[in-house]
């Protein structure tokens, strides 16, 4: 597997960053390749597999939130395209 | 790993002396008596207040009298809340000497630092005389802070002493996680690694009181650098920080003084109880951290992201860097690299076991980095908590 990217969990469905991605690139992961669409900076999270609308995404092998449109295995997965499952007044400072 | 026997049956893996002031009022004197000393061993610690406080009292306590502490000094003013002969009867009663000093019966300030120090003394003496004993693993109490996290303290640092946890837990250690503020979002989680369904329910209950205490205070706990760092959601954050507990089974509930009765897994609960009343839970690392002592922890594992270089009184703490690049910044006071994990060069897993075995070293006398360049942070402050009910520490469990 690619060294720039890290599985936490064997249940998780993303992989965390470890070095950044710069732009688009197919590279090796657990289950085969995966294409990385374009930059991802260290500490982000992309998908390890493909994601359905509204499936949890897991990362420590537990439900952090829940994609909010389908997602394809190597995607940027961030605020743009999943949400906290979280009551919302626990994260007032900020707008999530 | 070689530590000291006290008289109460404890064992420690340093042999202080603690300079206690009583009240703020005390504070000078007590840090001039520290000072003065010149010794390693003699470490400073107090209580601001001029009003009493059950919490305080309790805290103080439970520090003067850890494994770690062979004597204790107290610094009184001499009008202060503090019930100081109380205390000191405490301190008694667990076998240690200690020595009172009220400052306004002693002549004054150059007059009670010469006194103080003639007390230090004595109690080296005495010291030197403790028995010295073989301390296993399973004899040791390891607590756990993040401090100063960013968005690579739960994918390095918090997960490797995850992994330490795990193996010291199994091997009969008694660790203890906390920062029942930052589980929010993994409370159903960790209630289903609770012993029981009773101790599960409480541990719901921690985290969700801590949810409403930072919501009456206005706390937000996901700032806009949070995201910035890859964190999309308050539960993501709050795993990072979740993670340090590891994968054991969670053994029991404890608040500020409570000792684990056994080895295992226990979250510390830090939020106070009833209304809010005296302000933030933890008001700074060190705060958290003399919690963790005052529940027995020998050693403290400090995992920060942005950067810390504090140690503590009483108990030493080994800091665990979470980015490579704060590690480049501040290596001076840093004892272990778990950003190493991000440039591929380490896992978690071989990190918690770099962890693992420089427990095994600190507990045997290596100084930790903090420890070495004289840090000795102490700071208590007011707050008020009910017991503990008897589900919190299921009696099946115990070990």
């Amino acid at each position: 597997m690619d060294k720039r990217i890290l599985l936490l969990h064997p249940s998780d469905n993303v992989y965390v960053v470890c070095q950044s991605f710069t732009g688009r690139e197919r590279i090796a992961a657990a289950e085969g390749e995966i294409l990385i669409p374009g930059p991802v900076d260290v500490g982000h999270k992309v998908a390890r597999r493909a994601i359905d609308d509204g499936e949890p995404v897991i990362k420590y092998g537990v439900p952090i939130g829940s994609a909010t449109r389908a997602l394809v295995a190597g995607e940027h997965v961030h605020l743009h395209n999943m949400r906290s499952d979280y009551i919302a007044s626990h994260a007032r400072g900020g707008r999530v | 790993m070689k530590g000291w026997l006290r008289q109460d049956g404890r064992k420690g893996i340093r042999n202080v002396i603690v300079v206690a002031y009583l009240v703020e009022c005390a504070h000078h004197v007590a840090r001039l008596i520290v000072d003065s000393s010149g010794q390693d061993n003699v470490h400073l610690i107090g209580f601001p207040g001029c009003y009493p406080n059950e919490y305080a009292h309790r805290v103080m306590r439970a520090v003067s009298t850890h494994p770690n502490v062979g004597g204790a000094v107290l610094l009184s003013l001499g009008c202060e809340g503090f019930h100081r002969e109380g205390l000191a009867e405490d301190i008694r009663a667990s076998g240690r000497p200690v020595e009172t000093l009220v400052i306004q019966e002693s002549g004054g300030t150059r007059s009670t630092v010469a006194r103080g120090l003639e007390a230090v003394a004595r109690l080296q003496e005495e010291l030197a005389g403790q028995p010295r004993a073989a301390i296993a693993l399973d004899e040791l109490v390891i607590g756990t802070i993040c401090g100063g996290s960013d968005g690579t303290s739960g994918i390095t640092a918090n997960p490797a002493v995850g992994h330490c946890f795990d193996r010291m837990v199994a091997e009969g250690a008694a660790c203890i996680f906390e920062e029942t503020g930052e589980l929010i979002g993994c409370e159903d989680v960790m209630a289903q690694r609770a012993a029981t369904p009773a101790l599960a329910a409480e541990l719901k209950a921690s985290v969700e009181k801590a949810a409403r205490y930072y919501e009456v205070l206005g706390y937000g706990s996901f700032a806009p650098g949070n995201a910035d760092g890859g964190l999309t959601t308050q539960e993501e954050k709050s795993m990072g920080a979740y993670c340090k507990s590891g994968d054991s089974r969670i053994s029991g509930l404890l608040k500020p003084g409570d000792q684990p009765p056994g080895g295992g897994l226990y979250l510390l609960d830090v939020v106070p109880d009833g209304e809010p009343l005296f302000g933030f839970p933890n008001i700074s690392d060190n705060a958290e951290i003399v919690e963790l002592i005052a529940c027995g922890a020998h050693i403290t594992l400090f995992t920060t992201g942005r950067g810390s270089v504090v140690g503590s009184a009483i108990s030493p703490v080994i800091k665990i860097c979470a980015n490579p690049e704060t590690y480049r910044k501040l290596p001076e006071d840093m004892d272990i690299n778990a950003g190493k994990i991000l440039e591929g060069e380490s896992t978690p897993a071989r990190v918690g076991e770099e962890i693992y075995q420089l427990v095994r070293a600190v507990a045997d006398g290596a100084p930790t980095v903090s420890e070495a360049l004289g840090h000795r942070e102490f700071i208590l402050t007011y707050k008020q908590f009910e017991p503990i009910g008897p589900a919190c520490l299921p009696v099946s469990v115990r070990g």
